[in-house]
């Protein structure tokens, strides 16, 4: 569980203080804290762990080291649904409210 | 099995193999401590690959296989108790406890929940005000600086109806362990490439030294693990004990400083209990006393609970490099993904449960390694 996921930055954004950014992985785009990497731009890439960014990587890496851990099956945190604003997690039957 | 032309340049992993077998003078070994390399390895079968008497064995690099059977217990505990909304990555739900793992409680109405990021249990509390929210912080070097980040946030924003049950590990402290034990015989390490992302590899020059053990920080991908594997053995054939950074295209010397920095800033360096090999001292993380309010062992209290390993199981010695899964008279049949005896089986990307998951229990490793280096002199 220490492999970062690479993805493309599309955006990014400031909220409550923290630099963002919204990370595509593949077919997937999710939310990632840009607060080690503070010098990314939108369409650059970095390995994301557990949503936080660590490294920038160039997209001829970032391609391949996503396909290796496509073929290895360590993209599964992927799965795990965004938690929404209001605490309500998609996956979650039992609710929050 | 694999064959070489499977690898995304078959050419270029037959040139390292036969590059390690022209320099190659004697047996050596050396070991991984990294969960990822662990899976790549056997997953692509480059141990197979590998020219006879370049052996290598599976260190403590999975953090899920080496968080203390106590630590589980504990966030069983927590989790089970009402008003709790018990948070943890995916990889911890399915490892059993004394008694049941987390889907368990789950199923019996316990508000367990997996999350992506520590940053959700902010999200979590936020909306969860009567509730208190417990994140199961676990991990090395690379997931410190998110856990970190969900406590300094919390502490920032004044979220106080959140903590966190801490089970930190380091890598070079593990390491150190291995080179001090009287059994030793690993001579050569594989580096951990995404905990130096982080953590740099300034940390792993003095004890290059002091043990006089070459440490190569290497990527997960085939060839990375074949070149990191060559600049070992040549380091090894050649007398020398550096560290060397196969991984250049990620990382560098200092690691990443504003991540340094935060996880200095929120933990503190700890003795830590690692399943499987016992206490080591200084090897894991604690939270700072500023944060002590966002510890969840201080706020629930849990008692310290005692547990024993099956005595048959030899995880201990598989991870210090000492065995093999092979090794054990219960890999495969007692022992099993569904139901693991110790560290080793518990995780995806712990040694055992890697090769039970790629079928080496089926066969004898002599049998399977005959074809495949005839193969790596083919290609």
């Amino acid at each position: 569980m220490c492999l970062a996921i690479p993805g493309k930055v599309l955006e990014t954004f400031a909220k409550n203080g923290m630099q963002m950014g919204r990370v595509q992985f593949g077919g997937v785009v999710r939310e990632a804290c840009l607060e080690y990497v503070p010098e990314t731009k939108a369409g650059e890439y970095v390995l994301v762990h557990v949503g936080f960014a660590i490294s920038r990587v160039d997209e001829e890496e970032a391609r391949r080291t996503y396909q290796v851990l496509m073929d290895l099956r360590q993209l599964t945190e992927l799965d795990v649904p965004e938690v929404e604003e209001t605490g309500r997690n998609p996956g979650d039957t039992r609710g929050s409210a | 099995m694999k064959y070489l032309d499977e690898y995304r340049d078959g050419k270029i992993a037959a040139r390292l193999v036969d590059e390690i077998r022209r320099i190659q003078t004697r047996p050596w070994v050396i070991m991984e401590v990294c969960g990822g390399q662990t899976h790549s390895i056997v997953k692509n079968g480059i141990d197979y690959l590998l020219p006879q008497g370049i052996e290598l064995v599976h260190g403590p690099g999975c953090p899920v296989c080496v968080t203390p059977v106590e630590m589980i217990d504990k966030a069983h505990s927590i989790a089970r108790r009402s008003g709790v909304i018990f948070c943890s990555f995916g990889d911890m739900l399915r490892v059993p406890g004394s008694d049941g793992d987390l889907f368990t409680i789950k199923s019996e109405g316990g508000d367990v929940r997996i999350v992506y990021s520590p940053l959700d249990c902010l999200k979590i509390a936020r909306a969860n005000l009567d509730k208190q929210v417990v994140f199961f912080a676990i991990g090395f070097e690379t997931t410190a600086p998110a856990n970190a980040m969900l406590v300094a946030r919390a502490k920032q924003e004044g979220v106080r109806n959140v903590s966190v049950l801490v089970s930190h590990v380091l890598v070079p402290p593990s390491i150190a362990a291995i080179l001090q034990s009287p059994q030793n015989r690993v001579q050569g390490f594989l580096g951990p490439g995404h905990v130096c992302a982080i953590m740099g590899y300034r940390e792993y020059e003095p004890m290059s030294a002091r043990f006089k053990v070459p440490i190569v920080i290497t990527g997960f991908e085939p060839l990375d693990i074949l070149q990191g594997t060559l600049m070992t053995v040549r380091q090894l054939e050649e007398g020398r004990a550096e560290v060397e950074n196969e991984y250049s295209r990620i990382l560098n010397r200092e690691g990443n400083r504003p991540a340094q920095k935060l996880v200095a800033s929120v933990f503190e360096i700890a003795d830590r209990k690692w399943r499987g090999v016992g206490s080591i001292p200084k090897s894991g993380y604690k939270l700072r006393w500023e944060y002590r309010e966002y510890d969840a062992e201080k706020i629930f209290d849990v008692k310290e609970i005692d547990t024993r390993e099956p005595d048959i199981c030899i995880s201990g010695r598989i991870l210090r490099g000492i065995k093999k899964p092979h090794d054990c008279p219960a890999f495969g049949t007692l022992c099993t993904p569904q139901h693991p005896l110790g560290a080793t089986m518990v995780s995806a990307e712990g040694a055992c449960a890697a090769y039970y998951a790629y079928g080496r229990h089926l066969k004898l490793e002599k049998e399977e390694r005959e074809p495949l280096v005839s193969l790596g002199g083919a290609a």
